[in-house]
């Protein structure tokens, strides 16, 4: 009898601590607009479950994201040839991967794009096989 | 033996000494260059100084410093109309807050007198008030009417200029590394661009004097660098601080902590006074910076601190004789002009003078009969008349695009201070020649623009571009090619 | 010479938001000056996202906010703009002098004139840091626009005095452009920027963050060799004892931007304390008549989108003057903050018959959570607002009713609730 309950705790702890181990929470802040709140991301075996603290669906997409696969828009320059200035600034349709932004710059360091050039031309379609486009931020 | 130059003296230094003697060469029938170190003139004490052409009242009476600032304020009355200087004859008052302090004005009354320094007199609180109404503390003052404050690298320049267009040379980025001597004289200067052939050698290199001393064999004097620090003011700071220049009672080191407004309308406040071994240490201090406040707010106890736009310190080249060394050393063909602390600035051109009777004792020297001690008016587009705005533009366009907003200097200026003789090839060379970057966003706005204007004149790539010494390029190129 | 409408100084989205609100209400001869090479201001080197979430509905970088401003006004031939001109002096009677190498010097006449000069960046001198005058000492704007704009990078080894927007945005920017940020330092306990850079900006690429620390001393002679830090006490005064160095060939420092008010104040100009722009009511005139201002000039904001809404405003009233469709203002109330506001725009409220609705722009003197903004007519509270976080590097909008404003009498205060204890 004895033996059969030590069994019962034995498998409840062993459940409880997995349960435990399972879940976890995240605090963060969103960076998707200047409000900047404070959420509390809910994580079970290391995917989404919930969030709380987001004012708005933009912030529970972000945090969602945010925990399991951090993304970044990507401003920056790129050279042109026969523009007003030396550079273009650029800037990325969509965010991309948080751990390719290096990749992705180092990349551009090397594009020299061509005046004229129109706010929102593509300069590098599909970056890296990335899906997402780097286009021109202003008129040059 | 081939030598990168053949002269009859050699100026070492090419600050406002070294510039000065080079001018009063150049008057006469011989061949004179200055070599200096640094990529441009007035870099080193020329450029960090309190500005003042003293009236003359606080040097000992008899002593070189005397004569030659006595001299000196006389001859820049002149100096002024010939080589367009900027320089606003202010007068200069020593304030007393205390009797004790009140007594020892009139030590230096008595002196100024014996000195030979005209106008001088005891001004009462009131009087004092009247012209300076933030002195509050003051309960007496010495009015010296005779003293002034000058724009000293302007100064520098235009003798540089003066000496250039009469035949002198101005070799930069030119290190003295030693000296060659044939019967005891010395009749070549080893430099870093190469050995130059002389007769004489005449030795106003500041605060290292002493070590070109040394090399030529003259171990008459050392030279100990004290610093002096200085906090600049915007120019909107000067209604609550001074019109003209205001001295506390002097020390027995120093003239103490000044507020003195410049010619260009910036009030400042300094120097102290520090000891230091380091001659290549121009470091502003906390320490510093806290005494020399303490120091103003014994005359002006409102300092308008938030205005302030720069602090910069410069070093006193220190004899341990007590004066300035002028004249030829016990090396033949070695003359020294050194030990020029205050009151340098006022005493330049009289030093010049002296030096060149000294060689006038050696060398017959014959004056030229065309020399022009004349340098044409200076183009400042901020303090013309809108009809020759107009015409400085329809002459040269780039007068019509302003490139320091706070100073109003426009490109067409920058270019001419690059490419006039002994013209800027630095920022800082642009800024002192100019004023661009010296306003209260402090080259903010201009500093990148005329770095690019530099590149573009002098033909080389912006990341070669220095802000003053050796060592000082500004900016790194994005992409490697 | 010529006469416009509006003369506006300053094409940046201040003077250009004002230009094309100018228009829309019926400005015929409108003329924009702008010193920099082309029209869009600060916004062309601020090549990052964030702006226009608000005035667009899109999120936008700065050149692109820029380049819709100028659409909305490039093809208006009632529109002028002059590029590459300075303008010399504003006077009290509309007239402006500016110069180029085209034109050379030249004056116009405005029936109104609309400041939008911005602001400029608080420097080394201003701060008084010790030290040598080494090459690599850059305020971050300068630095900011040699990288995105010339190609040329301020150095290598960075260091950042200030943490505010520009601050944090420069350290992520020099990191991404190869350089090494080896620390953000900031003298108040608390960091001044938005959260999103902070995140974006410096826990992205593990940039530490010296908060209360400030730096003693530069380094390096001819060029930077490195900073001293300290720790600093709640006065903000260095701490004996906790100084460390750290290696770095750059300082950049992004320590507070100040209206650039020249013009204005040579003017005759009235310049409020506090914000170190012009007095202005909530038309954004000035004690100048037919002189407005508007945007950074007036008070440094944190969103350009609210420059542009200012300036709309300015804009507005400037052209309805021009066309001599305003009256002239009559009853007016001075608005003090108080209470941990420690700025609010416009400091002056003109009251019609009726009153008018009013927004007003604040900023908070120190960071606090759930406050009451309050509105207040002597005791009367006239408006209440709750917050959940005030910073105060974030401004505040609060809108008033006409209803409300016409209620006002006397001087209205702006303030925070004291807290209940």
């Amino acid at each position: 009898m004895l033996s059969n309950l030590q069994t019962i705790v034995d498998k409840f702890i062993k459940y409880a601590k997995k349960e435990i181990e399972k879940m976890e929470t995240k605090v963060l802040n969103c960076i998707m607009c200047p409000m900047g709140c404070e959420m509390t991301v809910t994580l079970e075996n290391g995917k989404f479950v919930s969030v709380t603290g987001n004012s708005c669906p933009r912030g529970a997409r972000y945090a969602e994201t945010e925990v399991t696969d951090p993304r970044r828009m990507l401003t920056t320059t790129v050279r042109i040839r026969g523009g007003l200035l030396p550079l273009l600034p650029v800037v990325s349709v969509e965010v991309l991967p948080k751990g390719r932004i290096a990749d992705c710059v180092a990349y551009l360091r090397n594009i020299t794009a061509e005046a004229p050039v129109k706010a929102g031309d593509v300069i590098v379609h599909d970056i890296l096989g990335l899906g997402v486009d780097i286009v021109a931020s202003r008129n040059m | 033996m081939k030598f990168f130059k053949e002269t009859d003296v050699v100026v070492i230094g090419g600050g406002i000494v070294g510039t000065a003697i080079l001018r009063e060469l150049s008057k006469y029938e011989l061949k004179c260059l200055l070599v200096e170190k640094e990529p441009d003139v007035a870099v080193g004490t020329t450029k960090a100084n309190s500005a003042v052409l003293h009236a003359g009242f606080d040097a000992p009476t008899g002593s070189w410093k005397q004569k030659t600032n006595v001299r000196g304020n006389v001859l820049y009355h002149q100096l002024q109309d010939e080589l367009d200087l900027d320089i606003k004859w202010t007068g200069s008052l020593v304030v007393a807050t205390n009797e004790e302090e009140t007594q020892k004005l009139e030590a230096l009354l008595e002196r100024g007198r014996a000195n030979g320094v005209p106008g001088l007199e005891i001004l009462s609180r009131e009087e004092v008030l009247a012209k300076e109404p933030n002195l509050t503390t003051a309960k007496a003052a010495l009015w010296a009417p005779t003293a002034g404050v000058v724009w000293p690298f302007g100064c520098a320049v235009a003798f540089a200029q003066c000496a250039v267009q009469n035949g002198a040379e101005v070799i930069r980025d030119c290190a003295v590394t030693g000296f060659v001597k044939e019967d005891g004289a010395v009749t070549i200067v080893n430099t870093t661009k190469g050995a130059i052939r002389t007769k004489y050698v005449i030795n106003a290199a500041g605060v290292y004097a002493e070590e070109i001393a040394r090399l030529a064999g003259d171990e008459s004097f050392t030279i100990s660098p004290r610093k002096g620090e200085y906090i600049l003011f915007d120019k909107t700071a000067a209604p609550s601080l001074v019109w003209g220049i205001v001295f506390p009672c002097p020390t027995e080191i120093s003239k103490g902590i000044l507020i003195c407004t410049t010619t260009h309308g910036n009030t400042f406040i300094g120097p102290n006074a520090q000891e230091q071994d380091n001659k290549d240490d121009t470091s502003v201090t906390p320490a510093g910076m806290d005494e020399i406040i303490a120091g103003a707010r014994k005359l002006i106890p409102n300092l308008p601190l938030g205005a302030s736009i720069t602090e910069f310190a410069g070093l006193r080249a220190v004899s341990d004789t007590g004066d300035f060394v002028l004249g030829v050393s016990k090396v033949a063909g070695f003359f020294n002009a050194a030990g020029i602390q205050s009151p340098g600035v006022a005493a330049a051109p009289a030093i010049a003078e002296v030096v060149v009777e000294a060689i006038a004792q050696e060398m017959y020297l014959r004056k030229k009969s065309n020399w022009n001690g004349r340098l044409p008016k200076k183009a400042v587009f901020n303090r013309m008349t809108a009809s020759e705005k107009q015409k400085a533009i329809a002459k040269n366009r780039l007068y019509g695009r302003v490139i320091c907003r706070c100073e109003t200097v426009t490109e067409g200026e920058i270019v001419d201070a690059i490419h006039e003789p002994v013209g800027a090839r630095t920022v800082d060379g642009v800024k002192r020649r100019t004023r661009a970057g010296m306003g209260r966003c402090q080259g903010g706005f201009c500093g990148p623009r005329v770095t690019q204007i530099i590149a573009r004149e002098l033909e080389i790539p912006v990341e070669a571009v220095l802000k003053e010494r050796q060592g000082s390029e500004l900016y790194f190129k994005k992409f490697q090619e | 010479m010529k006469l416009y409408d509006v003369v506006i100084v300053g094409g940046g989205p201040g003077g250009l938001s004002a230009a094309y609100s100018a228009y829309r209400n019926g400005a015929k001869k409108i003329l924009v000056i702008e010193r920099d090479r082309e029209l869009g201001g600060i916004l062309q080197q601020c090549i990052h996202n964030g702006f226009g979430l608000h005035h667009f509905k899109e999120e936008l970088t700065g050149p692109g906010y820029a380049g819709r401003c100028i659409d909305l006004i490039k093809d208006k031939t009632e529109i002028e703009t002059l590029t590459d001109t300075m303008v010399l002096s504003v006077s009290k009677d509309k007239q402006v002098t500016a110069v180029n190498p085209d034109k050379g010097l030249f004056t116009v006449q405005g029936k109104t004139v609309i400041l939008t000069m911005g602001c400029r960046e608080r420097t080394r001198g201003a701060i008084r840091t010790a030290g040598e005058r080494p090459a690599g000492v850059f305020t971050a704007g300068a630095a900011q626009r040699m990288v995105n704009m010339e190609g040329y990078l301020p150095g290598k080894k960075i260091v950042i005095l200030g943490s505010g927007d520009i601050g944090l945005i420069m350290a992520r920017r020099m990191s991404l452009e190869g350089c090494k940020v080896q620390a953000v330092c900031e003298i108040c306990p608390y960091s001044n920027g938005l959260t999103r850079n902070m995140v974006q900006c410096l826990y992205d690429f593990d940039i530490p963050l010296y908060l209360s620390h400030t730096i003693l001393k530069i380094k390096g002679r001819d060029r930077v060799e490195g900073v001293t830090i300290a720790k600093v006490d709640e006065k903000m005064r260095p701490i004996p004892g906790t100084e460390f160095d750290i290696e770095c060939d750059t300082l950049l420092l992004s320590v507070g931007l100040i209206p650039e008010n020249e013009l204005s104040m040579a003017a005759g100009v009235e310049i409020a304390p506090f914000t170190n722009g012009p007095k202005v009511n909530q038309r954004r005139q000035t004690n100048l008549p037919g002189v407005y201002a508007a945007g950074n000039v007036v008070h440094v904001h944190d969103l350009v989108d609210f420059v542009s809404d200012e300036a709309e405003i300015a804009g507005k009233f400037a052209a309805l003057e021009a066309q001599g469709k305003l009256a002239p203002t009559v009853d007016t109330v001075a608005v003090m903050p108080v209470n941990g506001i420690r700025t609010c725009v416009p400091q002056v409220l003109h009251l019609p018959e009726g009153g008018e609705p009013v927004r007003l722009f604040m900023r908070a003197g120190a960071p606090d959570l759930k406050v009451t903004l309050e509105v207040k007519c002597g005791d009367e509270v006239l408006v209440k607002k709750k917050l959940p976080v005030v910073k105060p590097s974030e401004m505040i909008t609060l809108d008033i009713p006409a209803a409300k404003t016409a209620l006002m009498h006397d001087a209205v205060t702006v303030g925070l609730q004291p807290k209940q204890v």
